[in-house]
């Protein structure tokens, strides 16, 4: 039977890795990422799960042990955030070439400097080209089903690539949110028993070196493999979306479009924000306003086609970023999107707001702010700071 | 590169057989070289034991040579090598003189 609770994103987390109960998991603690692992070690301590936890010394010791662990063919998963996951940056690469399906709950925060524990993107996105699948939360509930498919996206054989779950620091991470707990033999019975997905250096019968050397006339051909089986990811992300909507109910998507069908403006936004913004467009709804949203769940595989058809018939759209690519040009996610409509017959004026940094408090007058904005968007510039002080 | 298979054909993940360094010849990174003088030589297979690179030849429990095929010239077996007063193996300038007749 599953069951309603109130639990904070982390111990969400915490719970969804005892219901998977990977073989391994080796993680370093960081704020606010901490209490995921420690919550899970204390599961290990008390016997109830059956995997070998790893406490290592740095997360690139983490990252590495995960890899030779995934490499050996079996169930891995870590915990992180911002300086952790930056000084994995090394091994994150090397889990997607080697298509290790690891999966890791990340904790979205800022990166030093200067040194910042809240919320941002800058962890997560700096590691958007690294072949990893990313998946964004809006809240606990999110995190914790997203977290149970992302076992099952990594595993199948068209993907095969590491996968993280995300969710935003403090703000998900320590706050208590209502959730649904599924029943254990439901997961169990949902992410399956395979944890022969990538068995190769336990086959004695067959013995293969992973990781080689690999110059001039292979390299090119390790590499491009990850970008098919990005693009191929897609499909398997909505076909498990799809068996998890059947059996429990919840259903997900790549996006997630709120009042967007008949929307004249509109933003884009991924993680908590989204619920925030929710309320924004339900006022302004109210008053009248045409307001929409469209929430990135799945950032990569990067859903383009998607977002250009669920935005065609907008006229003006703001994109919100939580970091920045210090190019003048936005933040990633509008880069993306822009280059997105670059071909499209039919797109929305566009302008980027950068907000959120460090954690800075995005509030329903600021989101009314951007709502605002997009009446004049023809003056907007390309990209502006959203709540900075001048 | 023609000849060689695309990325649709290839094992998925950089994995290949094992054992495969053998067949990639690394002896020619060398600066130095060591040379193995058998008539000092005590066979206590320090040199063996110490190699990151098999490179010692061994037959019967007793050393017989080096694979400088393979050998990086790390000289770690010249260091460790025992025998008092000269060692069984010295390091020697790759195209040195004493070297070339080898």
């Amino acid at each position: 039977m599953s069951k309603i609770v109130a639990k904070t994103g982390n111990e969400a987390m915490a719970e969804a890795m005892r219901q998977i109960n990977p073989d391994v998991v080796a993680a370093y603690p960081i704020t606010p990422a901490t209490e995921i692992v420690m919550i899970f070690a204390k599961y290990v301590a008390d016997g109830l799960v059956d995997t070998n936890f790893v406490a290592v010394e740095s997360e690139h010791s983490a990252m590495s042990a995960c890899v030779g662990a995934s490499a050996a063919g079996v169930r891995v998963m870590t915990g992180t955030s911002s300086q952790g996951l930056c000084l994995m940056y090394e091994i994150l690469p090397i889990a997607a070439a080697l298509r290790l399906p690891i999966v890791m709950c990340d904790v979205n925060r800022a990166i030093s400097g200067p040194i910042n524990i809240h919320c941002d993107h800058s962890d997560t996105m700096a590691a958007r080209d690294f072949g990893w699948l990313q998946i964004f939360s809006e809240n606990s509930q999110e995190a914790y089903d997203s977290l149970i498919q992302a076992i099952r996206i990594a595993e199948d054989p068209r993907v095969h690539l590491p996968t993280m779950v995300t969710t935003d620091g403090f703000i998900i991470s320590h706050c208590l949110d209502k959730i649904e707990i599924l029943d254990d033999k439901d997961v169990t019975a949902f992410i399956g028993q395979d944890r022969k997905a990538n068995n190769r250096l336990l086959d004695l019968k067959n013995p293969t070196s992973v990781g080689l050397l690999d110059l001039q006339d292979y390299y090119f051909e390790h590499r491009v493999p990850v970008a098919q089986a990005m693009k191929d990811s897609k499909k398997v992300i909505l076909e498990v979306a799809d068996e998890f909507a059947k059996k429990f109910g919840r259903k997900y998507g790549l996006i997630e479009e709120y009042k967007l069908a008949d929307a004249e403006v509109a933003i884009v936004a991924l993680g908590s924000t989204c619920g925030t913004a929710k309320v924004v467009i339900d006022e302004l709804r109210a008053k009248g306003v045409k307001a929409g949203m469209l929430k990135i769940r799945v950032f990569r595989p990067f859903p383009a086609e998607e977002i250009v058809k669920a935005l065609s018939n907008v006229k003006a759209l703001a994109v919100l970023d939580r970091s920045d690519t210090w190019s003048a040009q936005g933040g990633q996610v509008f880069t993306e999107i822009r280059s997105a409509f670059y071909e499209a017959a039919k797109k929305p004026k566009i302008t980027n707001f950068i907000y959120g940094l460090g954690g800075r408090e995005i509030d329903l007058p600021q989101l009314h702010t951007v709502f605002e904005s997009l009446k004049n968007i023809d003056k907007q510039p390309v990209v502006q700071y959203l709540g900075v002080r001048e | 590169m023609s000849e060689k298979p695309g990325w649709k054909s290839l094992p998925e993940g950089d994995v290949v057989k094992a054992g495969t360094a053998a067949e990639f010849k690394t002896g020619d990174w060398r600066s130095e070289r060591p040379v193995w003088f058998p008539e000092r030589c005590i066979h206590c297979l320090f040199c063996w034991i110490s190699c990151p690179d098999s490179s010692i030849i061994v037959k019967d429990q007793k050393m017989t040579g080096i694979d400088y095929d393979h050998c990086k010239g790390c000289g770690i077996c010249a260091k460790e090598c025992p025998v008092k007063p000269q060692k069984a193996l010295e390091m020697k300038p790759e195209r040195g003189e004493e070297t070339c007749q080898k």
